[in-house]
């Protein structure tokens, strides 16, 4: 994995930069200032436009459904859940990259995040976004759906605190909390140098505002410094509860498949590997797009890629263990769930989870494969669609063949199912365009930390 | 060029303006709770106009008519019954037989056009409440519609939330007495009254979903 030092002596050397200390910090500085404050790239309207289009299609599908009702989709008796919670645990899972990078990185020194931390974090509210949508919608009565907090009310009635469906609402509200907060607070002094370097008037007081009134005085320093370290530590836990609590809606039921112990720790590796792709799909193009590449380095992208064999591995080892586990418990049900997930009437969708999530990471054992831009975008979004069947293999392979055979059933999607799939990519995407162009997307402060003349004379620390 | 900094002038507003936000924001809370648990928001006390001016205190009352005279299939029916003119008449071909208070129902019956009382006790309609499962297993009327003998003009007694419901449902021993006294108002249950009844008719009241809501 690189290190500071490798990462800094290319910034040093990138054209512009002189070898004045302060001219590579003038250079960090200028480089993601223009990205939110010069004018208007060509790429960025087109690919609002589609991404606007996208989230037409969700505000169009949740109208539809909000009049008529959840017959819209195919879910049926049998299959009650299907691509709705599929959607929602694939959009949480992508968001677990953003706070193991922001949270458990930053607390293992892993200097390398810098550059990728502030589009991490980012990335994972907008998918905590996108997927908050599907538990509310997925109930047919959304405008009930502040039941689920718990408060006293005139119908004597709490929520089941006995039902990891309630865990799911604190662990999931905590997270988007947290992300949130982890996120604002650390844009708060690169704000601040929007502000200084906007020309606006009126982006001087937006910006003005947003920055809190940062001065970047020692003692704001200090308790920035403070703050970050505290909310990294609050964080850390969450990437391993929160998925850990979204399979126990899955793993505490006695249904055949989802009932097992392996559930939470095969999720969370599952999220941070789906979250690794979709931060590589993201970055990849927006480094060459915003002229980044000084910063966020190929090396950063290979680091990326590693990451995503060694949860790849996990996550192919867990389907491994899984399939064992079903034959050697000699549990009937168990087993005859698995062979019918592999060889029922779902196995194109398990062998489309297998290839996309065991084949295609071993590609990036290659140099070659992580190195190249395009391969890394195509073998990321494979593995995204890969993770986004493996929901959808264990949720609906999983309830298609139940205990009687009156619970037998197949799920067809209908066009509202898949307009609210990529209306939840509208969402997300378009979130992230506007954070692309407005916001500063590389942590300028904590990169210039890491950069060598910051250490020159006197040791960091 | 000068940064944007916060101005002069906002200094006060954190003090004036955000602090006691802050402060006031629980107590406004608290309040707002209050409001939504006052009687008035949950319609007790809720007294309408009827067209004709019966007097539950009178007849209930003073007169000391059975409940179940006017609302005859209570003990058979998910509802009580509101009497038609004739029950009336039954007693007003004689008893004031030219009262002018009385020249509705007299229209009502002679004309065969019923009269139009306006509910007091309304459920939501997505309540499904059975008046005989409860009076047969000795709900008194007055526990869930108050002193009915001391209501000139009837109005709502109790809140009809269902947290009102299902408190009972989740300790019904309080409210249960020997069925035979059902109508009686103002009775008090003798000690361990409501743990014979309970066990005798072996009342469980469920507390499912589908109990009312069906």
């Amino acid at each position: 994995m690189a290190t500071s030092s490798d990462a800094a002596s290319e910034a040093g050397a990138g054209p512009g930069h002189g070898p004045d200390p302060r001219a590579a910090f003038r250079g960090i500085t200028n480089d993601v200032t223009r990205v939110a404050l010069g004018t208007t790239p060509k790429w960025w309207y087109p690919a609002f436009a589609v991404s606007n289009l996208m989230l037409l299609c969700l505000v169009v599908a949740l109208y539809h459904l909000f009049t008529t009702g959840i017959g819209v989709w195919g879910n049926n008796n049998v299959q009650g859940w299907a691509w709705d919670i599929t959607n929602f645990v694939f959009w949480i899972g992508i968001g677990h990259a953003g706070t193991l990078i922001s949270a458990v990185l930053y607390l293992f020194r892993q200097e390398w995040r810098t550059s990728i931390n502030r589009s991490a974090e980012a990335m994972t509210i907008f998918a905590v976004a996108a997927a908050g949508i599907f538990p509310i919608i997925h109930t047919g009565r959304p405008w009930f759906a502040w039941w689920l907090i718990p408060h006293p009310n005139d119908m004597g009635m709490w929520p089941q605190f006995r039902s990891p469906l309630m865990w799911d609402v604190f662990a999931i509200s905590t997270y988007a909390t947290t992300s949130i907060l982890f996120w604002y607070m650390g844009m708060v002094p690169d704000l601040a140098t929007l502000r200084d370097k906007a020309k606006e008037r009126w982006k001087q007081i937006a910006y003005g505002l947003l920055c809190l009134g940062w001065r970047g005085s020692a003692r704001q320093w200090h308790r920035y410094e403070r703050a970050y370290l505290i909310l990294a530590a609050l964080s850390t836990p969450l990437v391993l509860s929160v998925h850990s609590v979204v399979s126990f809606d899955f793993a505490t039921s006695q249904n055949p498949g989802w009932h097992t112990t392996i559930l939470p720790p095969y999720f969370v590796a599952g999220a941070i590997f789906s979250g690794f792709a979709m931060v590589a799909t993201l970055l990849v193009p927006l480094r060459y797009l915003c002229g980044l590449q000084h910063i966020i380095k190929e090396s950063h992208i290979e680091a990326m890629c590693k990451i995503m064999i060694a949860t790849g591995l996990m996550v192919g080892g867990a389907y491994g263990i899984e399939l064992f586990t079903a034959w050697y418990s000699g549990n009937a049900a168990e087993w005859f769930t698995f062979r019918n997930r592999i060889l029922g009437e779902y196995s194109w969708a398990y062998f489309m989870m297998v290839s996309c999530n065991v084949l295609v990471p071993q590609f990036f054992w290659f140099k070659k494969c992580r190195t190249n831009p395009w391969i890394v975008v195509i073998l990321s979004i494979l593995i995204n669609v890969g993770m986004w069947f493996e929901r959808f293999v264990i949720i609906a392979t999983s309830l298609a063949r139940q205990a009687l055979p009156g619970m037998w059933g197949y799920f067809s999607p209908t066009r509202w199912d898949v307009l609210t799939l990529i209306g939840s990519f509208g969402l997300f995407f378009t979130l992230f365009l506007l954070f692309a162009r407005f916001l500063p997307i590389i942590a300028i402060a904590e990169v210039k930390g890491v950069l060598p003349e910051a250490h020159a004379g006197k040791d960091h620390h | 060029m000068s940064r944007f900094l916060f101005p002069e002038w906002t200094q006060p507003l954190k003090k004036y303006v955000i602090t006691p936000a802050l402060m006031l924001g629980p107590v406004y809370i608290v309040i707002m709770a209050a409001l939504i648990k006052d009687p008035e928001t949950l319609r007790v006390g809720y007294m309408p106009e009827q067209p004709v001016p019966y007097s539950h205190a009178l007849h209930a009352g003073e007169l000391g008519l059975d409940c179940r005279y006017c609302h005859n299939v209570v003990e058979r029916s998910p509802k009580a019954a509101v009497p038609p003119a004739a029950t009336c008449m039954n007693c007003h071909q004689t008893v004031h037989p030219k009262s002018e208070k009385l020249l509705p129902v007299r229209q009502a019956f002679f004309e065969n056009e019923p009269l139009r009382w306006t509910r007091v006790h309304d459920l939501p309609d997505y309540v499904y409440f059975n008046h005989s499962a409860h009076v047969t297993r000795g709900i008194g009327c007055e526990s869930c519609h108050g002193r009915i003998d001391r209501m000139v003009r009837v109005s709502q007694a109790k809140p009809l939330t269902m947290a009102w419901c299902i408190d009972c449902h989740r300790n019904p021993e309080p409210n249960l007495r020997e069925p035979v006294n059902v109508t009686v108002m103002g009775y008090k249950p003798a000690s361990g009254e409501g743990a014979r009844v309970k066990a005798r008719l072996k009342i469980n009241p469920p507390t499912d979903c589908s109990t009312c809501h069906r």
